[in-house]
């Protein structure tokens, strides 16, 4: 039993569980199961960009762009679509899906072949994939009315009771968790991340692995560009701004290590739904929306508390003394 | 931030004279770079050399560097702290608070620096008292403090500053040179002073380089990075009093991406982002570049969200270009 509380992920749910009855003792509407389904599909898109944030965060890396990366991705697919209605939509996803990959990749060459600390390098592009939908666009907006309805109607088509939406982040969920653990590259990312020395010894080759974490989430941001914007069914400058911060938090929430080689695509999941639960709440019991910022700050800071103390437990501390000061 | 470093540190046997350093060092590239800026700019658009429209130009960056040379000390001592344009949001919305409440100028003053401390104090504690990764604690207070603004704010705004409170932001010393740069060239002087002819400042880059040895040498680590995270904080509530000031009114969407031009200043002055080296004069020189170009971009009227692109370049290209030159050079000599 004592075993099982350290385990983060079980200890996670029962705080989800812990929230969602603490929200069902006022409101018992929130627990009932439809309500459950909405709760989860509108956690879906952040799920999905958690996963890529994960495979990079493992790496020692880190993304700050991805939701800069998103809204471009999400641009190009409604301009696509407001251009060439006629294209049908799997090609559309797949066309951004590939953008987001090259866009990552960009991310990856330069932390790869130039060696740029990871955060200056996302820091930049962030600003600089914001400033070409500009380019692209002048500034103008994709409403509704120019998106075709098949473009919108996808993510909210039900298939066996659920939205393909939420089937498409419990499909990016399995594929992720199998390549995390069954695939040499992802195992690589864990290898990496734990130990760059040791992972060079091995024959895996630290740069690369990070470049495929980079093109992963970007991957990830372009699919989840796609989705965003046909849901909320327009397309601007400014969508997802700030996301990042809460792709960051899921992650720092489910566990994954900032310092990089800890986590599991079942934290990273459980993180994005924690936020999710609490995002959905907020009007449910009354808090004003312009809340939220400063809880998922609170949040991040109290997650990456809680993994400092659980992560030193498991390492060995030499000179006790020296890392107290 | 744990960078990987595989090739094997070069030791110099003849090191080089002190002439030479200085002509082949960054602040000297600087130089000519903000003078041939300055050169494009007088050509290109009829209206840069005034000395009025020069002075206006100088608003384009004194607020962002005095945050900068405090950012500078962070960076060279090995961290960072993203959370400086929420403290300013903060601060702003503190103050507009207290001038709701009635408060005259010189508390307004008191108002602004002390959330800017006390915002700081959070970071420092946060990041020496518990000993978390400064990158994940300032991206956590980044949207708490910013949150807070909008909780207090929400979609509202403060207005209504005193007349008087606006001699920060509008103000003149002398001429045509404003309050804010008369402030930042003192900030200049005192941040020159303190990294580079104080005892503390040898502490900030003996941390940089190598925070276990600079502990061994009886450096008190905690305490000084405690105290570069404060003066970050204090600088954020200095230049939250002349941006309110200047403006007149606060939004909690009140200087928004400003981390991102500070870092992108620090690191153009050649302070290297692993920490360790670095000097102000090269911050000075960054701050009056970034502020130029920005200004010759909008006589041209090139608009806001482009020139931050050109910031983002100019970010990457500025750590990616000393690389690839030692690389080149490396190949030359095999």
């Amino acid at each position: 039993m004592a075993k099982l509380l350290k385990n983060r992920e079980i200890l996670l749910v029962l705080a989800i569980i812990a929230l969602v009855f603490a929200i069902a003792l006022r409101f018992p509407g929130f627990v009932a199961p439809a309500n459950l389904a909405r709760v989860y599909n509108d956690t879906s898109i952040l799920i999905i960009l958690a996963l890529g944030q994960m495979a990079v965060i493992l790496t020692r890396c880190i993304d700050l762009s991805m939701a800069a990366n998103l809204a471009l991705c999400g641009m190009v697919a409604a301009m696509i679509n407001a251009a060439f209605p006629g294209v049908p939509i799997p090609l559309v996803i797949l066309t951004v899906v590939a953008l987001g990959a090259a866009l990552g990749s960009i991310n990856g060459l330069l932390v790869w072949k130039l060696d740029i600390p990871p955060i200056v390098v996302t820091l930049g592009t962030l600003t600089i994939f914001r400033g070409m939908i500009f380019l692209l666009t002048n500034g103008a907006w994709i409403n509704a009315h120019q998106m075709s309805d098949a473009f919108k109607a996808l993510p909210r088509a039900p298939l066996i009771g659920f939205p393909v939406l939420s089937w498409l982040s419990v499909v990016a969920i399995a594929a992720v968790y199998i390549l995390m653990t069954r695939t040499p590259i992802g195992r690589a990312f864990f290898a990496v991340g734990g130990n760059p020395y040791a992972a060079v010894y091995t024959g895996i080759d630290v740069g690369r692995t990070r470049f495929f974490a980079y093109c992963l989430s970007g991957g990830l941001a372009g699919l989840a560009g796609y989705l965003w914007v046909s849901r909320y069914a327009v397309a601007y400058v400014d969508i997802a701004a700030g996301f990042e911060l809460d792709i960051i938090a899921a992650c720092v929430i489910g566990g994954i290590s900032i310092a990089g080689g800890i986590g599991s695509v079942g934290g990273a999941v459980l993180g994005s739904l924690f936020l999710g639960v609490i995002k959905n709440a907020l009007p449910v019991i009354n808090i004003s929306p312009f809340a939220q910022l400063a809880i998922s700050g609170t949040v991040i800071i109290i997650a990456v508390a809680v993994n400092a103390r659980t992560e030193k437990r498991k390492g060995r501390v030499i000179l006790k003394k020296a890392e107290a000061v | 931030m744990a960078e990987l470093n595989l090739s094997p540190r070069v030791i110099p046997d003849r090191l080089q004279s002190r002439g030479s350093r200085a002509l082949k060092s960054w602040e000297s590239l600087l130089l000519v770079v903000a003078v041939l800026i300055f050169a494009i700019n007088s050509f290109a658009s009829p209206y840069f050399l005034d000395p009025w429209n020069l002075s206006d130009a100088t608003f384009n960056f004194t607020e962002k560097a005095m945050i900068a040379f405090a950012m500078a000390l962070v960076i060279i001592a090995g961290e960072i702290d993203l959370s400086v344009a929420s403290i300013i949001a903060l601060s702003s919305t503190a103050m507009g608070l207290a001038v709701t409440m009635g408060a005259d100028t010189p508390t307004l003053v008191v108002v602004g620096l002390g959330t800017g401390l006390l915002c700081g104090a959070v970071n420092g504690l946060l990041i020496t008292g518990l000993g978390l990764p400064s990158i994940v604690v300032t991206i956590g207070t980044m949207s708490l403090f910013r949150g807070l603004s909008f909780i207090i704010l929400g979609d509202q705004a403060y207005t209504g500053y005193p007349a008087s409170f606006a001699y920060f932001g509008q103000g003149y010393v002398w001429w045509v040179f404003s309050f804010e740069f008369a402030l930042f060239a003192v900030f200049a002087v005192i941040y020159s002073v303190l990294l580079h002819k104080t005892n503390f400042g040898r502490a900030v880059y003996a941390i940089g380089n190598n925070q276990t040895a600079a502990l061994f040498s009886g450096v008190r680590v905690g305490r000084v990075k405690f105290i570069l995270f404060l003066l970050t904080g204090l600088m954020a509530g200095i230049a939250s009093i002349c941006l309110t000031s200047r403006l007149g009114s606060t939004r909690p969407s009140i200087a928004l991406g400003v981390e991102l031009e500070v870092v992108t200043m620090v690191v153009l002055g050649g302070v290297s982002i692993l920490g360790g080296s670095g000097t102000i004069p090269g911050v000075v020189l960054a701050a009056f570049i970034m502020g130029m170009v920005t200004f010759g971009f909008g006589l041209l009227n090139v608009p806001g969200i482009v020139m931050s692109i050109f910031i983002g370049v100019l970010l990457i290209s500025v750590i990616a270009l000393p690389i690839l030159w030692a690389r080149a050079r490396r190949r030359v000599a095999h």
